[in-house]
């Protein structure tokens, strides 16, 4: 479904990701690890255009989404983007948030999508939410508002950037939760995350980045009981003993 | 000529000037000048702040040069184009109002250009990203999510450049238009012994008018938060 093939990119003298290449099938959770400055985040902005590649190519179900003259709206509006920092639009309730692009873009007529938009409020647990401002919720509503939005475009595919990083811990769960009712209904789902227990519970894959490289890609159990790259062992142990290191 | 009888022979005509026997001067002059003034000057800073921001390369350069070299001049020097260049180009004459008020527009549409662009970038990234990562395009984000936003934070600066053109009407004198600066010399050159208590009473009606408008600004501002503060929740027992 999405196919990275030989994906570099550079931020002025900095290379940000080098030689990616990389394909995630249809209904496929893939988890995104590495230390920050790995090129994780980069690299699912990437995927709707957020950023630019220098060379090789992305395809999303074939299309070749870094060519000249294609239509970057219609894309990103088939993909949905969850940002560490929410996003929210602080000037609209809940609600407006998740009907704006719908009914802006036509893809609903404003009851449509107002019906949609409740929907998924209540399915992120925040019906009874729908006319705060994102200034009345707690960081963890936010998120899961925001998610909500990008579910209102009815995308194929969510990216997720460190969607829980900005959280108290409190509300880390409730996000989680939100993200493995979508991962159960089988949508095509990329995170980048620090949340070890989701990505072992949740994911079907795990990439390990580190300095723009993919540098080891395995299941869950195999990435975390038996990770074969030295970077990835000494990884994993810092994020599990993050004193050890210090010590 | 005694000071009350200076004021009953000249208060009318410092505030129309000759009108309704010749055309229309004075401070009513200076209104219409500065309200038309404003009045155009925002579209074009608007429309010239978002070329500035834009991400098409042809419209964002002559723009922005555009803006460089008008906020590189004073305003005097921007009436006097007008003045003397434009007739050259078209071939006919501007009356001196119309003059005055395409310097107001040029001038002021370049400084608002600059608060508008201010506003804009001021934002945080996420807010456009996350509007176009939903697909909405370029503009529709803009008009949207960036702009409502955006406005609210410009708003003190804005009003600050409205004030400003209220007192840039005066420099109209030096092309001989009769706004309330002009009256008042004239006032000034027949009667000849005032001219303390003249340009006084000059000051105080600007000042009269530009505290009154930032005031009607300030109390727009706080009523535009209260409405943007979160709504106090319904109290639990």
């Amino acid at each position: 479904m999405i196919v990275f093939d030989k994906v570099n990119k550079w931020f002025g003298a900095y290379h940000a990701l080098v030689d990616v290449t990389e394909t995630i099938a249809q209904g496929e959770v893939v988890v995104v690890c590495g230390p920050s400055g790995s090129g994780k985040s980069t690299l699912i902005r990437t995927i709707n255009r957020l950023e630019s590649i220098r060379s090789g190519h992305i395809r999303i179900e074939g299309e070749d989404i870094h060519r000249p003259g294609i239509d970057l709206n219609a894309l990103r509006s088939r993909i949905g983007f969850v940002f560490q920092q929410f996003n929210l639009f602080p000037h609209l309730t809940a609600l407006q948030n998740c009907v704006l692009a719908p009914v802006h873009l036509k893809r609903a007529t404003p009851t449509e999508a107002r019906e949609r938009a409740l929907a998924l409020l209540d399915r992120v647990g925040l019906a009874h939410k729908a006319g705060a401002l994102p200034t009345e919720l707690s960081g963890g509503q936010q998120q899961r508002v925001a998610i909500a939005r990008a579910l209102a475009m009815q995308p194929r595919i969510m990216l997720f950037d460190e969607p829980t990083s900005a959280l108290d811990p409190e509300m880390v769960g409730e996000v989680l939760a939100v993200m493995q009712g979508l991962a159960r209904d089988g949508m095509t789902m990329v995170c980048v995350t620090h949340e070890m227990g989701f990505a072992r519970e949740v994911a079907s894959r795990v990439l390990f980045m580190d300095e723009g490289r993919v540098l080891e890609r395995a299941t869950p159990e195999a990435f975390f009981d038996n990770p074969q790259h030295p970077r990835a062992r000494q990884f994993l142990a810092d994020i599990r003993s993050p004193f050890a290191r210090a010590a | 000529m005694r000071f009350l009888e200076m004021v009953d022979t000249y208060w009318l005509f410092f505030l129309v000037g000759q009108y309704p026997d010749g055309p229309l001067g004075g401070l009513a002059l200076t209104l219409v000048l500065a309200a038309l003034g404003l009045l155009l000057a925002l579209p074009a800073g608007l429309l010239l702040g978002l070329a500035r921001v834009s991400p098409w390369r042809w419209l964002r350069w002559p723009v922005t040069a555009f803006v460089f070299v008008v906020r590189g001049t004073p305003l005097l020097m921007v009436v006097f184009w007008a003045y003397f260049f434009l007739p050259s180009i078209t071939g006919h004459k501007t009356g001196q109002f119309s003059t005055m008020l395409i310097a107001l527009v040029l001038f002021d549409g370049a400084q608002l250009a600059e608060i508008v662009r201010a506003g804009i970038q001021g934002l945080p990234r996420g807010q456009m990203e996350s509007a176009r990562s939903l697909g909405l395009p370029w503009l529709a984000a803009m008009r949207r999510v960036v702009l409502p936003q955006a406005l609210q934070h410009m708003l003190p600066s804005l009003v600050n450049q409205f004030v400003t053109t209220i007192r840039e009407t005066s420099l109209g004198y030096i092309i001989g238009l009769a706004e309330v600066s002009f009256i008042a010399t004239q006032i000034n050159t027949l009667v000849f012994i005032y001219p303390t208590q003249i340009y006084l009473i000059l000051g105080l009606t600007y000042f009269v008018l530009c505290f009154g408008l930032s005031r009607l600004a300030f109390w727009l501002e706080r009523r535009l938060a209260r409405r943007a503060a979160p709504t106090p929740l319904p109290s639990t027992p």
